[in-house]
């Protein structure tokens, strides 16, 4: 059966969940080859094998920490000159997507970004996007070269599959743009302690009707008696309200939980573009015309400051 | 000696337009109204704000698109830059991201640049990855994904918000740079500014002028292929309730019967 090179996201040797759904994906393929780069590369090996890693390709040098994507992109086209897979996959995050498009011109492939789905196909793997504000769902597939797709969080259940998962060095050479652009200086995200955005199964976001940064506290409640992600508006954002981290939009992030709460979310184009795809949706809003209220599965009209904390007790109250 | 700038600018079908595809898979671009791409006026923002903080620069505006294309060059114009390139082809036609990169590789090397600006992507194809590709082709170092941003003594600095760090990036020019919609607000076009922009030069180029062959862009050039485009179906009309003073217990009923609680 086909190798195929699975990219693996992982924080100083803990994976990511995007990395285990891509697992999921590539033995739909073939069989899951792992790259995995950096400080504590060779420990993602168990999580991996438990996944269906038949063999994990581990790198480390100072380069992958102090430049900018490049040196990545050099390992990543060692272990496919090394392995010459089927396919390549990367999880869709920004560094995914310039590391697996670096790596498809160098070798001469086409690129699909930001897939949801992937199938076997007679003519290799088939890709399944959604575009155009989630408007239209596409199926595609590259048609030049190795297929190079990444996919984004939350598109296949994570499954347990046993593999080997034996562990082998991969040698690196960086060329000459490896060290084009430094690194000067990282200052990690503070964590919420909540789920991350993309990957959360709940997320409860705040819009323009939330009125203030001193009152999205309200919102964080709610998402904390559901043990959700917190979201918010470009409108919010832009007002200063909440991070841009927790943008959910066109230009923030793209979401597609079980449940989607959106409070005081008008549902712009900017903002459907970001959630239009998760499973169960629902509203609150004061105004009752509120283009959210032609996507959701149950919505309620009323001034959030009422429904919200209401909404809270009850759930604190019925999960004791 | 002068900062030559180049911004890569993509017109596009408005994002609040009711979007399609044609018949051949390709973006449907008569259907909707087309117009600078909003993620490309902060680039050209940047590259105005960088304009000004140097001695001497010039500010040249790239597009790859059909004959309405000249309105997003315009539109950069208008805002201050300098003068623009069109590059313009019938075989363009169904061109995928590693074609487009092509032939912005070769018009950018026509032009002469030490910087090019790019958004963080478009908005109607969406994939943020042409700027690294550019830098790829152009063998020039890769500062993406900036929401600040600044160019001294030959040298580009700037932020990376990622999500799990924020990163203090530097580069020597020539480089390819690429900002998001949090490096500061796109100004206005002024009266004069857009009346400017009516003199400023535009010239036009195709693929001969660029050495590029058919066969290598356009739908049959592409190096993916769409199989299918289909419609999303229409969500299902939900149930709304007016808050009656129970309206958080009602919702929390709904998460009980979907099994959410």
């Amino acid at each position: 059966m086909a190798e195929v090179l699975v990219y693996v996201d992982h924080v100083d040797g803990a994976v990511r969940k995007p990395t285990l759904e891509l697992l999921t994906l590539a033995r739909r393929v073939g069989e899951p080859v792992a790259v995995a780069l950096g400080n504590g590369a060779a420990d993602t090996a168990a999580t991996l094998a438990e996944h269906g890693a038949v063999k994990v390709l581990t790198a480390d040098a100072p380069e992958f920490a102090e430049y900018l994507v490049v040196p990545k992109v050099d390992a990543l086209q060692a272990a496919y000159e090394a392995v010459s897979p089927a396919a390549v996959l990367v999880p869709s995050s920004a560094e995914g997507k310039e590391i697996a498009a670096r790596l498809a011109v160098r070798i001469g492939s086409g690129i699909i970004t930001d897939a949801v789905d992937i199938e076997a196909g007679a003519d290799g793997p088939v890709a399944t996007q959604s575009v155009f504000a989630a408007a239209f769902t596409t199926k595609s597939r590259v048609s030049k070269g190795t297929p190079v797709i990444t996919v984004k969080p939350n598109s296949a259940p994570v499954e347990a599959a046993p593999a080997a998962g034996a562990v082998e060095a991969l040698s690196v050479t960086f060329g000459d743009a490896a060290k084009g652009t430094k690194i000067v200086s990282r200052t990690p995200r503070e964590s919420s302690g909540r789920p991350e955005l993309t990957e959360a199964a709940i997320v409860v976001s705040g819009g323009r009707g939330v009125n203030g940064a001193e009152n999205f506290h309200v919102i964080e409640e709610l998402a904390d008696s559901l043990g959700a992600a917190v979201g918010a508006s470009r409108a919010a954002v832009d007002a200063g309200w909440y991070p841009h981290s927790n943008q959910v939009g066109q230009t923030g992030k793209s979401v597609s939980p079980q449940l989607y709460v959106a409070n005081g979310i008008s549902g712009a184009i900017q903002h459907r573009a970001g959630m239009q795809t998760s499973k169960t949706i629902v509203a609150v809003n004061k105004d009752p015309e509120a283009p959210i209220f032609d996507l959701v599965d149950y919505g309620v009209v009323g001034d959030l400051f009422q429904v919200v904390p209401q909404l809270t007790e009850e759930v604190k109250a019925r999960k004791g | 000696m002068s900062l030559r700038i180049v911004v890569c600018v993509k017109y596009v079908p408005d994002a609040t337009g009711d979007r399609h595809f044609a018949e051949d898979l390709t973006t449907d671009r008569d259907a909707v109204d087309g117009l600078l791409s909003e993620l490309d006026e902060y680039a050209v923002e940047q590259a105005l704000q960088i304009a000004d903080a140097a001695d001497d620069a010039e500010i040249t505006v790239l597009t790859v698109g059909p004959e309405d294309a000249k309105d997003a060059l315009r539109k950069a114009l208008s805002m201050g830059a300098d003068k623009g390139v069109h590059v313009e082809d019938d075989d363009l036609h169904g061109t995928d991201v590693v074609g487009t990169s092509l032939v912005l590789a070769k018009a950018v090397e026509h032009v002469g640049y030490d910087l090019v600006l790019c958004g963080m992507a478009s908005t109607d194809g969406t994939m943020g990855v042409l700027p690294a590709i550019l830098a790829e082709r152009l063998g020039v170092p890769q500062v993406t994904l900036l929401s600040e941003v600044a160019v001294a003594d030959g040298t580009v600095t700037g932020r990376r918000d990622g999500d799990a760090a924020s990163e203090q990036l530097q580069a020597q020019l020539p480089a390819v740079v690429s900002v998001t919609d949090q490096s500061g607000e796109a100004r206005y076009p002024s009266f004069k500014g857009i009346m400017a922009a009516k003199k400023k030069p535009v010239e036009s180029l195709d693929l001969s002028d660029l050495g590029i062959d058919a066969d290598e862009v356009g739908l049959g050039g592409a190096w993916t292929k769409v199989e299918d485009a289909a419609k999303r179906p229409e969500r299902t009309a939900g149930t709304i309730v007016k808050d009656e003073g129970e309206g958080g217990k009602q919702l929390a009923e709904f998460l009980v019967s979907q099994k959410f609680i």
